[in-house]
C-alpha cells in the first residue's frame, strides 16, 4: 500500500489504543474515599431515581486493561500490523505456510515414494498401500464419491464394474490428474417435446424396461440421428468420450422415465475436478491403486 | 423506588409505542426461537425440510438470525431505549408521528424479511441478507429512530445525559453507519443486487459490519438497557460513574477494529488480521467494565436475588455477558482460532451471548417494564418468572456446553494426522461425531423456547388483568 495509507493506519491505531490508555490512566484513582459503602460519594445526578456512585476503577480491572495494551504493543512490534511495517520477526502467513508444507514433505514424502516403483496391480494387492490409499480417498474423494466409493446422485459409483472413462489403471490415473467434463447437450429445443418422449421410450427399451413400443420405434429414429454419435449405435456408450452405456441399467442421474426425459431435455454437466496440481504424483499413484482395487474386491 | 417525588405533574410520556414494541418483543422472540428450534432439529434429522426449498436449512437459518437479532432484539431495544430516554430525560419522545412510523416501519421490514428469506431472495451477506429495497427501508426507519432518540435528548429536562443513553446513542449512530456502508449495492432487478465491493475488501467490509452488529447492536445497545434496568430493579445506585466513562469510550473506540478476527488465516492481508486480533484482546477490559458496573451495583442488595427472579434474570445475563466477552477475545487469538474457526464452538459462543446475555437481559427488563407500563403492582405470576428463569438458564447451559464439546471435537478431528501425513478423519466422520451434541443443543434450545411461551402467558395475563391501575410516584431529577 502507499505510504499515505500506511501512515493513515498507523496514526489511527495509535490514536485508538493510545487514547484508550490515556483515558484509563487519567481515571486512575488509587484512594478509595470513605471506608464503608454508604460513605462513598455519588456524582449528585439522579436520573429517574437512579444515582451513581463515584467508586474508583477496580485495581485488578485496571491492571488487566494495562496488560492487554502492553501485550498488543509488543505484538505489533513483532508482527505485521502497523501499515507497511513488517514487524521485527519478519513473519508472514504465506512464509509460515511454505515452511510447514516443506517440513511436511520432508517428513511424509519418503513414505509415499517407497511405492512409486510398484505397478498399480501390485499395489492393489498390498494391504499397507491400500490403507494409505483409503486415507487419501477419504480426505480428497469421499465428499463426492462417498466414503465407500459407491457414489451419489451425479457422482459415479467407483466400486462397480461400470466405467464411464475406462477402469484400467491408466484411465483412472488420467481421470484423477486431468479431471473429466461429462457434458451432455440439452436436446429439448432441437427435437421438441415429442422427440424427448419418443427417445426416452427408446432408452427405456435399451435397458430392457417397460416402454411404449410405438413411441420407442419413433424414438429409435431420433436416437439414430442425435444420440448415437456419442452413445453408439447399439447404446453401449463410448469410454473415450465418457458417454454412458444406456443398456446396463446403471444410472448416474437416475433412470426413472421422468428423469430420463429431464436429462434428454436439459442435458447434463458432470465435472470431476483435476487433481494433478492439488496432489503430488506419489499420492495419486496410491490413490489410483485404491480406486482400482474398489471394483475388484467383491 | 426513590422516595423523592415530583413537585409538578409528570411529563406526558409516550407509553403507547413502548407498549407496542414490548409486546412485539415477546411475539418475535417466540417466532425467531421457534425457527431456531426447527433448524436445530433439521441438523439432527435433515429430512425434516420435507424436500421443500422454503424449509431448507440454508433458507431458514438467515430467517432465524434476522428474526432473533433484528426482530426480537430490535424491538427490545426500541422499547427500552424509548422508555429510558423519556424517563431519564424527563420529557416526551420527540418527533410526533415519526415515533409511530418507526414502529410500523420496523414491523413491515420484519414481515418483508420473513417472506423474502424463505423464498430465497438474499444478498448472501451474513446478518445483512435482505435485498436492496428492504435495505433502503431499514435505512429510512433507522434514521427516523435516530431523529426521535437524539431529538428527545436535545429537549431533555435534565442537565446531564444518563449513561444508558450514551450506549443507546452510540448503538443507533454506529448501526446506521454500518448498515448503510455494508449494504451499498448495485441493483439489477427489484430482487437482486450485487455488492459494490469485491473479493477480500467485500469480506472485510462484511465482517466489519458483522462484528460490529455484535458490538453495537448486541452489546452497546443492551448495555444501555442494563444501565437502566439493573439499578432500577435492584434499587441501588450504579457502582461507578468513573468506570462508566472509561469503559464506554474504550469500548466504542476499540470494538470497531475487531472484525478481521472473523477472517483469520484467509486472503485478508496479514497486518489486518494482526490488528483484528490485538484490538479484540484489548476489548476484554472495556467489555468487562459493563459487567462489573452491573453486578457491583447489587452490592448491598444481594439478598434480593433470593426473592426476585427478575433480578436473577438481569444478574445471570451479566454473568453470561462476562463469560462470552472473555471467550471472544480468547477465540480471536490466532492459535486458538486455528482450532475453533468454522466449528460449532463459534455457534456456542454466539448463543452464550444471544441467549445468555441479549435474550436474558431483555426478558429481565421486560419483566420490570411491563407492570410499569400497564400500571400493575407486579407481573401476574412471580413464580412463573422463576420457572422461566430456570428454563432459560438450563436451556442456555445445555446449548453452550454441547457446542463446546462439538466444536472442540470437530477442531481436533479436523487437525488429526496419520503417520503418513493424511488426515485421520474425513469431514463426514466429524459430522457423525457431532450428532449427540446436536441433539443436546436441540433440547436446550427447545427448553429456552418453551420458556418464552411461559413468558407470553404471564405477559398476557398481566396486560389483561382486571386489577385497578396503580398510580406510580414520579421520581425527580436533581
Amino acid at each position: 500500500m502507499s505510504s499515505f495509507w500506511s501512515w493513515w493506519i498507523i496514526v489511527i491505531v495509535v490514536i485508538n489504543i493510545g487514547g484508550s490508555l490515556l483515558l484509563l490512566l487519567a481515571n486512575r484513582k488509587v484512594e478509595v474515599r470513605g471506608g464503608k459503602s454508604d460513605e462513598i460519594p455519588t456524582t449528585g445526578h439522579i436520573y429517574d431515581g437512579i444515582e451513581e456512585y463515584d467508586n474508583p476503577l477496580p485495581r485488578w480491572w485496571f491492571n488487566m486493561f494495562l496488560i492487554t495494551v502492553i501485550f498488543s504493543v509488543v505484538y505489533l512490534a513483532l508482527y505485521p500490523g502497523l501499515g507497511n511495517f513488517r514487524g521485527f520477526l519478519g513473519w508472514t502467513s504465506t512464509g509460515q505456510l511454505d515452511q510447514e508444507l516443506a517440513a511436511a514433505e520432508e517428513k511424509y514424502g519418503p513414505i509415499f515414494n517407497q511405492y512409486m516403483d510398484d505397478t498399480i496391480e501390485e499395489l492393489a494387492a498390498n494391504p499397507d498401500a491400500l490403507k494409505m490409499g483409503a486415507r487419501l480417498f477419504a480426505n480428497n474423494c469421499a465428499v463426492c464419491h462417498g466414503s465407500d466409493g459407491r457414489g451419489n446422485y451425479g457422482f459415479p459409483n467407483l466400486a462397480d464394474d461400470d466405467w464411464l472413462y475406462g477402469g484400467q489403471p491408466e484411465n483412472i490415473k488420467t481421470s484423477i490428474v486431468q479431471g473429466r467434463n461429462g457434458i451432455m447437450n440439452p436436446w429439448g429445443d432441437v427435437i421438441g417435446e415429442e422427440g424427448v418422449v419418443a427417445s426416452a421410450n427408446y432408452v427405456l427399451k435399451l435397458s430392457g424396461r417397460d416402454h411404449d413400443a410405438g413411441q420407442a420405434a419413433e424414438g429409435e429414429k431420433v436416437y439414430a440421428t442425435y444420440c448415437s454419435a456419442c452413445h453408439g449405435a447399439d447404446g453401449k456408450g463410448n469410454q473415450t468420450l465418457g458417454a454412458p452405456n444406456l443398456t446396463d441399467n446403471t444410472w448416474l442421474y437416475g433412470g426413472s422415465p421422468e428423469i430420463i426425459k429431464h436429462t434428454i431435455r436439459n442435458g447434463r454437466q458432470g465435472k470431476m475436478p483435476a487433481h494433478g496440481d492439488l496432489l503430488k504424483e506419489n499420492r495419486i499413484h496410491l490413490l489410483t491403486a485404491y480406486v482400482y482395487s474398489l471394483s475388484r474386491n467383491d | 423506588m426513590s422516595s423523592i417525588t415530583s413537585a409538578g405533574p409528570a411529563p406526558d410520556y409516550n407509553v403507547k409505542v413502548v407498549k407496542q414494541f414490548s409486546i412485539m418483543t415477546v411475539v418475535w422472540g417466540i417466532v425467531g426461537m421457534l425457527v431456531g428450534v426447527v433448524i436445530a432439529a433439521e441438523l439432527v434429522w435433515p429430512d425434516l425440510n420435507m424436500g421443500l426449498q422454503w424449509f431448507h436449512f440454508g433458507r431458514l437459518r438467515p430467517l432465524h438470525t434476522n428474526a432473533v437479532i433484528f426482530a426480537f432484539g430490535g424491538c427490545a431495544l426500541f422499547a427500552t431505549s424509548y422508555w429510558v430516554v423519556q424517563k431519564t430525560c424527563q420529557t416526551r419522545l420527540f418527533g410526533g408521528p415519526l415515533v409511530a412510523f418507526t414502529f410500523w416501519g420496523w414491523q413491515a421490514i420484519i414481515v418483508a424479511a420473513a417472506i423474502t428469506l424463505p423464498l430465497g431472495y438474499t444478498t448472501t451477506k451474513e446478518y445483512a441478507e435482505l435485498e436492496w429495497p428492504i435495505d433502503i427501508a431499514i435505512a429510512v426507519v433507522w434514521v427516523s429512530y435516530a431523529v426521535v432518540f437524539f431529538g428527545t435528548i436535545m429537549k431533555r429536562k435534565t442537565k446531564h445525559i444518563y449513561v444508558a443513553n450514551w450506549f443507546f446513542g452510540s448503538f443507533i449512530l454506529t448501526v446506521a453507519m454500518l448498515h448503510i456502508i455494508n449494504s451499498m449495492a448495485i441493483p439489477v432487478t427489484m430482487t437482486k443486487s450485487y455488492s459494490v465491493y469485491a473479493g477480500a475488501v467485500d469480506a472485510m467490509i462484511q465482517w466489519w459490519y458483522g462484528h460490529n452488529a455484535v458490538g453495537f447492536f448486541l452489546t452497546a445497545g443492551f448495555l444501555g438497557m442494563m444501565y437502566y434496568f439493573v439499578p432500577k430493579q435492584a434499587e441501588r445506585p450504579v457502582y461507578s460513574y468513573r468506570l462508566s466513562i472509561v469503559h464506554f469510550w474504550a469500548l466504542i473506540a476499540i470494538y470497531i477494529w475487531a472484525g478481521p478476527h472473523h477472517l483469520h488465516y484467509s486472503a485478508l492481508p496479514d497486518w489486518t488480521q494482526s490488528l483484528g486480533m490485538v484490538m479484540s484482546l484489548i476489548l476484554l477490559a472495556p467489555s468487562w467494565g459493563g459487567m462489573i458496573n452491573g453486578i457491583m451495583t447489587l452490592s448491598g442488595a444481594w439478598d434480593k436475588l433470593r426473592t426476585d427472579p427478575t433480578l436473577r434474570f438481569l444478574v445471570v445475563s451479566l454473568s453470561f455477558y462476562g463469560m462470552s466477552t472473555f471467550e471472544g477475545p480468547m477465540m480471536s487469538i490466532k492459535t486458538v482460532n486455528a482450532l475453533s474457526h468454522n466449528t460449532d464452538w463459534t455457534i456456542g459462543h454466539v448463543h452464550s451471548g444471544a441467549l445468555g446475555w441479549v435474550a436474558m437481559i431483555s426478558i429481565g427488563s421486560l419483566y420490570h417494564l411491563i407492570p410499569v407500563l400497564w400500571r400493575r403492582k407486579e407481573m401476574f405470576s412471580v413464580p412463573l418468572i422463576n420457572v422461566h428463569f430456570w428454563m432459560s438458564t438450563i436451556g442456555t447451559v445445555l446449548y453452550i456446553a454441547s457446542m463446546w464439546v462439538n466444536g472442540i471435537a470437530q477442531g481436533l478431528m479436523w487437525r488429526a494426522f496419520n503417520a503418513d501425513g493424511t488426515l485421520t478423519y474425513s469431514f463426514a466422520e466429524s459430522i457423525e461425531a457431532s450428532y449427540p451434541g446436536y441433539l443436546v443443543r436441540l433440547l436446550g434450545g427447545f427448553i429456552f423456547f418453551v420458556g418464552m411461551l411461559v413468558m407470553a402467558y404471564n405477559v398476557w395475563r398481566t396486560v389483561r388483568s382486571e386489577e385497578q391501575p396503580t398510580t406510580v410516584a414520579q421520581p425527580q431529577t436533581a
